[in-house]
């Protein structure tokens, strides 16, 4: 009867309470998908690049090396010569190898040149291959294969012709190699999307006419020459590792970063992808206090209006007390209001948290690469909904104590 | 019948030092089955001294009995049972909680009194019976309490003071919300109930022309003496 009462009153009050609770969702919502987004984040974001045991490149530190190599940000300091990565491909514990050559570009998304196996040994998202979507992977040299956000930002499709630019930002454009969209990769979520893959021959052979990051002048080798060349690479910008026992991970990585003949660096992406999340996760770790703080505030919102509400129901204070509830069964009927208050927020925001996910959870995959786990509560979040509860509990308890303090005073003297 | 249901003696009570409201009972005796009317001006201290016999102000010195017990030296808990159980209380206006359903408010007393409750074989039952008593129109109870008249609500207060049958009624100037028509039809409709129940009505007023439905006049100012 006291439930049914209090929820009456609720009820009686429906648009202050709905405010309250809508606002309070909105906040619980903030919060919850803040804390979504930013668990989905690090998983995706580590799951950039897995089952590689090893990323070799000039000597870097490890996060401008993964950048470079994985997210195709900033630029390689140098490059290894192709005898220091045929040494390494070399050696016992190596299982595979697929060397990358970056540094140019189209219409600015980067150029990578790599081998066909990269198709095969690049994993993403715990073991996920890269497929093809459409048509082949490079059956010519001048063939093009492009990530999915390559193809849909540029309209591409099989067969268009494209130039390849030297440099990233140049006005200076190998157009006397054009080439040719041969294959459109599924889209990933990983920075493969952004980029246009051709064959290492084919960096070899832009740059036949090129010396020293400039083309030379009069110089013009015709394409039917170039395609009877030797294009074997001279240098490649890194190179990813697989290796045979996952024992001799460090021994390698000791072995490549001590090679005497070139200053190169091995590091382990895992290891690297969570040094890197170490700097851009600050941001998701101050969104998520300031949710924190959102529900406080909200909270104290609440509050507000039941301190508000309160002089409006001194009157049916007295009517209680008149009946025998004692001034306690007073402060538990406030008390109650803010559970049932937190109770229905909590469901509320659930509903519109799932509700908002579901709809925007192939869009944000889609534009960001981040796919947002809507899976059902973790442990964490009934933690918080519990500590939410409490933190109400505790916070009602400042009204209810002045209604219990009223409702010792105010006898049988009703006031309006 | 002859026994007190209500007995005071040598009460003395001011709400604070600093508060010149000070005001002492030297007796007050109230016979079971009496119908009291307790005449007074506002400010007089009437509504102290219902305070005061329903238990939610504790006097400073004295003794005040209901039914036999000292409820002066009970806990606050036990004031507040004891209260459930043995008195129904009519207030001048506003009796009702507003958002609840007219039997929900007839029934209130019911959920703190386990007394009160155990005497009714059905509750609901005997909730409408009463309203159908009170003249009160038959769908009454489909009703929200805010949505009835100020008269009709006062009934229900009726209802709700009479429910389980207390020994003590309490009506502190019920009528005085209603206008005079209605206020005779409400204290005939009253009045009968308090009869058939036989409970012991003390009822507080300024109006001296209702003191024929009375067994007993008191005026306050014969009981009460303020002191400064």
């Amino acid at each position: 009867m006291l439930l049914k009462l209090s929820f009456n009153s609720l009820y009686a009050r429906l648009l202050t309470v709905g405010m309250t609770v809508l606002a309070i969702s909105f906040s619980l919502m903030l919060y919850m998908s803040v804390e979504k987004l930013r668990t989905s984040a690090y998983t995706s974001f580590t799951d950039t690049i897995s089952q590689t045991d090893l990323i070799v490149g000039a000597r870097a530190s490890s996060v401008q090396l993964m950048l470079y190599s994985v997210f195709r940000i900033g630029n390689a300091t140098n490059n290894i010569t192709w005898e220091s990565y045929q040494d390494i491909l070399n050696k016992d514990e190596v299982d595979w190898a697929v060397p990358i050559s970056l540094g140019d570009s189209h219409k600015g998304f980067r150029v990578m040149g790599t081998t066909e196996e990269f198709f095969t040994r690049y994993k993403y998202r715990g073991g996920q291959s890269i497929n093809i979507k459409k048509g082949h992977l490079f059956d010519d040299l001048y063939d093009v294969v492009l990530g999915a956000g390559v193809a849909e930002k540029l309209q591409y499709d099989i067969n268009t012709p494209l130039i390849v630019s030297h440099g990233l930002q140049s006005f200076s454009d190998h157009d006397d190699q054009p080439f040719k969209v041969s294959g459109i990769l599924e889209k990933t979520g990983t920075p493969v999307d952004n980029t246009v893959i051709v064959s290492l021959a084919a960096i070899e052979a832009i740059h036949v006419d090129w010396s020293t990051g400039a083309k030379i002048p009069g110089q013009e080798t015709p394409i039917e020459e170039i395609r009877k060349m030797d294009l074997s690479p001279k240098n490649i910008t890194a190179a990813l590792l697989g290796v045979k026992s996952k024992l001799t991970i460090f021994n390698l990585q000791r072995w490549i970063n001590n090679y005497p003949e070139e200053a190169m660096t091995a590091i382990l992406p895992g290891a690297a992808l969570q040094e890197l999340w170490r700097v851009v996760g600050v941001v998701e770790n101050l969104l998520l206090g300031i949710s924190v703080v959102v529900i406080f505030t909200t909270l104290i919102g609440m509050t507000a209006i039941m301190f508000s509400s309160l002089s409006e129901r001194r009157r049916e204070m007295a009517i209680w007390r008149a009946m025998g509830a004692s001034p306690l069964t007073i402060v538990g009927l406030l008390m109650l209001e803010a559970i049932f208050i937190s109770l229905i927020s909590i469901i509320l925001s659930l509903v519109l948290l799932f509700a908002s996910l579901s709809v925007l959870q192939p869009w944000i995959d889609y534009n960001y690469g981040i796919l947002v786990n809507i899976e059902m509560l973790s442990i964490n979040d009934i933690y918080v909904f519990v500590l939410f509860i409490f933190a109400s509990m505790l916070i009602s308890l400042l009204p209810a104590l002045r209604a219990y303090w009223f409702s010792i005073n105010d006898g049988m003297t009703i006031k309006i | 019948m002859n026994e007190n249901i209500i007995k005071i003696d040598s009460v003395r009570f001011y709400w604070s030092k600093k508060s010149n409201f000070k005001i002492f009972i030297q007796s007050l005796e109230i016979k079971k089955g009496e119908k009291v009317l307790l005449l007074g001006e506002s400010g007089s201290g009437k509504t102290t001294l219902l305070s005061l016999l329903c238990g939610f102000l504790t006097p400073l010195s004295g003794t005040i009995s209901i039914n036999g017990n000292e409820i002066n030296k009970l806990s606050s808990k036990s004031k507040d049972e004891y209260r459930a159980d043995n008195i129904g209380i009519i207030f001048q206006q506003f009796n009702l909680l507003p958002y609840a359903g007219v039997i929900d408010n007839i029934l209130l007393p019911l959920y703190f009194s386990k007394i009160r409750s155990n005497s009714i074989i059905n509750p609901q039952e005997t909730a409408v019976q009463l309203c159908k008593q009170l003249r009160l129109p038959d769908d009454v109870i489909n009703y929200k309490a805010n949505s009835l008249s100020v008269g009709q609500q006062q009934r229900v207060a009726v209802a709700r003071a009479l429910i389980g049958n207390p020994s003590l009624i309490i009506a502190d100037e019920p009528t005085s919300s209603i206008d005079s028509a209605a206020q005779q039809i409400f204290l005939d409709l009253m009045f009968e109930q308090i009869y058939k129940n036989e409970s012991t009505l003390l009822m507080v007023s300024h109006d001296k022309s209702l003191s024929s439905r009375f067994d007993r006049l008191i005026d306050i100012n014969e009981i009460i003496t303020r002191e400064n």
